[in-house]
């Protein structure tokens, strides 16, 4: 059935059955790749994007559930990758295989558009869903603190 | 045409052969470039000066695609900034490691250690040519000009040609033999920290994994194994599968049933609808406990000799204390962030295959076996991977199969139940040692028996894989014996970041801390006794120690450990700051490291490296595989646990400055880190960790 939502600032319809997860939308029917699959039961971050401006699980959020809403991807989260979380993940040359980068990026992006300082206890709470097997953790922490000196959000 | 339209029809544009990954930023007339003037197998410089230098090494995080190029780029005296970068084709005469013709792959942390001279020489033997091609313009000797920053410089008139004007001349020059290299104190590009070159492209999303790839017709494609190792299809009811939306069609292969269909969601849902039946095999009755009775019952008989110094049996009756610790370890999954996933399309007369996997040249071999085409008719196309960690590629094989029985081009996805079911996994181990102390305390006697499954090989009964970590610990003791089985259980097993040091350095260095407690020794005064004929595993020991203060106060509650490795060539020592909850649960606060890798080509590599494999030897202290009638029983992250960003320790990495031969760094760190925390939790709470992974209940 046809299912109508917002990806990117853009209206965008797709012809799919309502259970079908947002990842596989994304990934297979509309070919945006960025968004990534992991563990396909939301329990470690990789498929992360925004609806309505919160970081959730694209794995497990059907369709049915995006009807009407707006998506972010990491493809939409800046024109040129000129985010200030992106920013600080360039400078510290965060990732290593990169693969769980695009999901620790949008709950990163989603964490700062609520919390404009966090400590690093913020940043272990709302971060530890994400996985990062390669353990690029204590530059993620890094950039984080610097993403938010970037967006203003320091003193 | 952009870049990934240029993949999508890769094998017209290129001739199928050379198919690379370009930096967007310098993308633009990608396909145009495999005619550009060629210098050799890593460089080609095109008219308009862009340089291009080829990744002989895949990118799984480990900095292969900023390393590779770094060395080229020394000796070839070229402007950084302005270099592009491509993954080889599968050209094992070309990129074999250390020379092999037909084995090209990342292992064994060899990128930079097996390339450092050849891609030297590659670099230095295309400069050469475009300073030959220089003088031959001028009419001056060579000796008069020298290459800066992509150009030649003529030292007399200071006239100056840059490299693409002289790249056609120049590249029909002959190649020198052995052009003179650089002495380090003239590197300007190793030992430098530019940034890396793929960190663009995954911050924007862009960047292409083998999961990611899509190729017009394509369909998706899962696969249904027998859960139970070595079981086989005795057959299948697809009709309910058929009925599901999107599926296309249903295949059998080898090892398993695939569902296709037009999105890899509706090959998942088709699967769960298929019935399939199974010959289940003769691990059917297999368990944890019964594979742990099989290596028990291996270690009450002597094995086959891995190493023997003086003389264990006449030392050890005169031992003034004896130390005896049985240590086991638990069968790990890779658990990279990527699932296994590829696409493949074999048609009649040629075979292409888009996808991630350490060993490409395996992949085209698998082809080459399942489709009959002959080598020249088949492409391997490397993409990024999404973490490896030892992993083979078993999907590329699966893959071929599946495009094969289809007739069409396959993504095959793996799911994460997929991958943490049907991998090769690190071996279980079960390892008794003894160990005997002179009056002072001080080591005489050490044995060791391993029992622990093999897949590298035996020689003269003994997989090296098997025993590294404890044959080949830097400490110096007069009487050390070890002895080594390889259980045959049926569980497959394989290469893990670090392999035998994975477990075998655990084991080791608690068993080393026991000997140093039980001969009222300090750790630490204990490993400098034994390494004093080893200078650079003293240094990094010494170093360590330095950095974290050790015998210095630590706030309450928190307490040290030390474990070290010698391992990939170089040398590392890890001092662990834990502590330990009164309900037995542990953090790790800080990690200091100290590392002597030889020369360093990129040290911000190097450090991210090491960080990385301290956290991946931190999570194997907290994950396992088991297994019930043949099956493993963890599926997902919330069964096989590893370490997440709150229980990532603050880590500290020193480099001991070198220009020894580079040694592996990739695997380095993953041995020591587990061992340093457990002596760390014997200082906090007088408890031997001596069982993997490390549970709550044996620290209250």
């Amino acid at each position: 059935m046809a299912i109508q939502f917002n990806l990117n600032g853009k209206a965008q319809t797709v012809d799919v059955v309502p259970q079908m997860p947002l990842l596989w939308v994304l990934r297979d029917t509309l070919g945006m790749t960025g968004t990534k699959f992991g563990c396909g039961a939301g329990l470690c971050g990789a498929c992360t994007v925004h609806l309505n401006g919160a970081a959730i699980r694209s794995c497990s959020t059907p369709m049915s559930a995006v009807a009407g809403k707006s998506i972010t991807t990491i493809e939409g989260l800046s024109p040129d990758g000129g985010h200030p979380v992106q920013r600080a993940w360039l400078e510290g040359d965060v990732p290593q295989c990169g693969y769980c980068q695009s999901g620790q990026i949008m709950q990163a992006a989603a964490l700062l558009a609520k919390n404009k300082r966090p400590s690093d206890s913020d940043i272990d709470e709302v971060m530890k869903g994400n996985i990062c097997r390669c353990g690029t953790y204590q530059d993620i922490r890094r950039a984080i603190h610097r993403a938010s000196e970037l967006a203003g959000g320091a003193k | 045409m952009n870049r990934r339209s240029f993949i999508q029809s890769g094998t017209a544009a290129a001739g199928g052969l050379v198919i690379g990954f370009y930096l967007p930023e310098n993308s633009k007339a990608a396909a145009a470039e495999s005619t550009d003037p060629k210098f050799n197998a890593y460089v080609r410089i095109g008219n308009d000066d862009t340089i291009t230098l080829t990744v002989h090494r895949a990118e799984l995080g480990q900095g292969s695609m900023t390393a590779v190029p770094m060395m080229l780029a020394e000796e070839l005296e070229c402007d950084w900034s302005k270099i592009r970068t491509e993954f080889a084709k599968v050209d094992p005469v070309n990129y074999g490691v250390f020379g092999s013709p037909v084995l090209q792959g990342v292992f064994g942390s060899l990128t930079v250690r097996s390339s450092y001279d050849s891609l030297r020489q590659a670099g230095a033997s295309a400069r050469e040519m475009l300073i030959a091609a220089a003088a031959q313009k001028w009419g001056v000797d060579k000796s008069q000009c020298r290459a800066e920053k992509n150009t030649v410089i003529n030292t007399a008139s200071n006239a100056r040609l840059t490299y693409g004007s002289l790249a056609d001349a120049a590249s029909k020059m002959p190649a020198p033999a052995k052009p003179a290299l650089k002495p380090w104190q003239s590197f300007k590009v190793i030992g430098t920290s530019p940034k890396r070159l793929d960190t663009k492209l995954k911050v924007t999303g862009k960047a292409d994994y083998g999961i990611d790839i899509r190729v017009p017709g394509m369909q998706y494609a899962v696969l249904e194994r027998c859960p139970v190792f070595g079981g086989k299809v005795a057959g299948f009811d697809a009709s309910k599968a058929k009925a599901v939306p999107g599926v296309k069609n249903v295949v059998q292969i080898s090892n398993g049933v695939a569902v296709i269909a037009d999105n890899t969601w509706s090959a998942m849902e088709g699967r769960r609808a298929l019935k399939v039946q199974w010959d289940e095999g003769k691990l059917a009755n297999t368990s944890s406990a019964t594979i742990r009775a099989n290596f028990a019952d291996l270690l009450t008989k002597p094995g086959a000799v891995a190493l023997n110094k003086g003389n264990f049996d006449n030392a050890i009756p005169g031992a003034a204390k004896k130390v005896d610790a049985l240590y086991e370890a638990p069968y790990l999954s890779h658990a990279p962030m990527e699932p296994h996933s590829c696409v493949v399309d074999v048609r009649k007369d040629s075979c292409e295959i888009w996808a991630g996997t350490q060993i490409p040249s395996a992949a085209r071999d698998s082809a080459e076996m399942i489709t009959g085409l002959p080598k020249d008719k088949i492409d391997v196309h490397t993409y990024f991977l999404g973490g490896s960690f030892g992993r083979p590629g078993q999907h590329v094989d699966e893959a071929i199969e599946i495009s094969k029985a289809a007739g069409i081009p396959i993504k095959l996805t793996w799911s994460r139940e997929d991958d943490m079911q049907h991998d090769i996994y690190r071996p279980a181990s079960l390892t008794q040692f003894h160990a005997g102390l002179d009056g002072d305390g001080w080591p005489v006697a050490w044995h060791a028996r391993v029992a622990s499954p093999s897949f590298s090989g035996l020689q003269n009964g003994v997989d090296r894989n098997g025993v590294d970590g404890i044959a080949s610990v830097p400490y110096e003791i007069p009487n050390f014996r070890v002895e080594y089985h390889p259980p045959d259980v049926g569980i497959p097993v394989g290469y893990w970041r670090s392999v035998g040091c994975s477990q075998n350095t655990f084991f080791a260095e608690c068993f080393i801390d026991e000997m140093a407690a039980a001969g009222g020794k300090d750790p630490v005064e204990l490993r400098r006794r034994l390494l004093a004929k080893t200078p650079r595993a003293l240094g990094v020991l010494n170093l360590a120690a330095d950095k974290a203060g050790w015998g210095k106060p630590l706030p309450a509650g928190r307490f040290r450990g030390v474990a070290m490795v010698n391992n990939l060539g170089g040398f590392n020592a890890q001092i662990a700051e834990v502590s330990v909850d009164n309900k037995g649960k542990y953090r790790v606060h800080r990690v200091v490291c100290a590392v002597d890798c030889g020369q360093v080509i990129n040290p911000a590599g190097v450090v991210q490296q090491i960080q990385g494999g301290i956290v991946f030897g931190l999570s194997a202290l907290k994950g396992g595989i088991t297994i019930d009638k043949g099956r493993v029983q963890q599926g997902n992250f919330h069964q096989y646990e590893v370490v997440r960003i709150d229980e990532a320790p603050a880590i500290e990495v020193y480099l001991v400055p070198s220009h020894e031969m580079p040694a592996g760094i990739g695997e380095a760190s993953t041995p020591a880190i587990g061992p340093a925390v457990a002596n760390a939790i014997f200082a906090a709470t007088k408890k031997r960790i001596r069982t993997l992974p490390i549970r709550p209940e044996q620290l209250v």
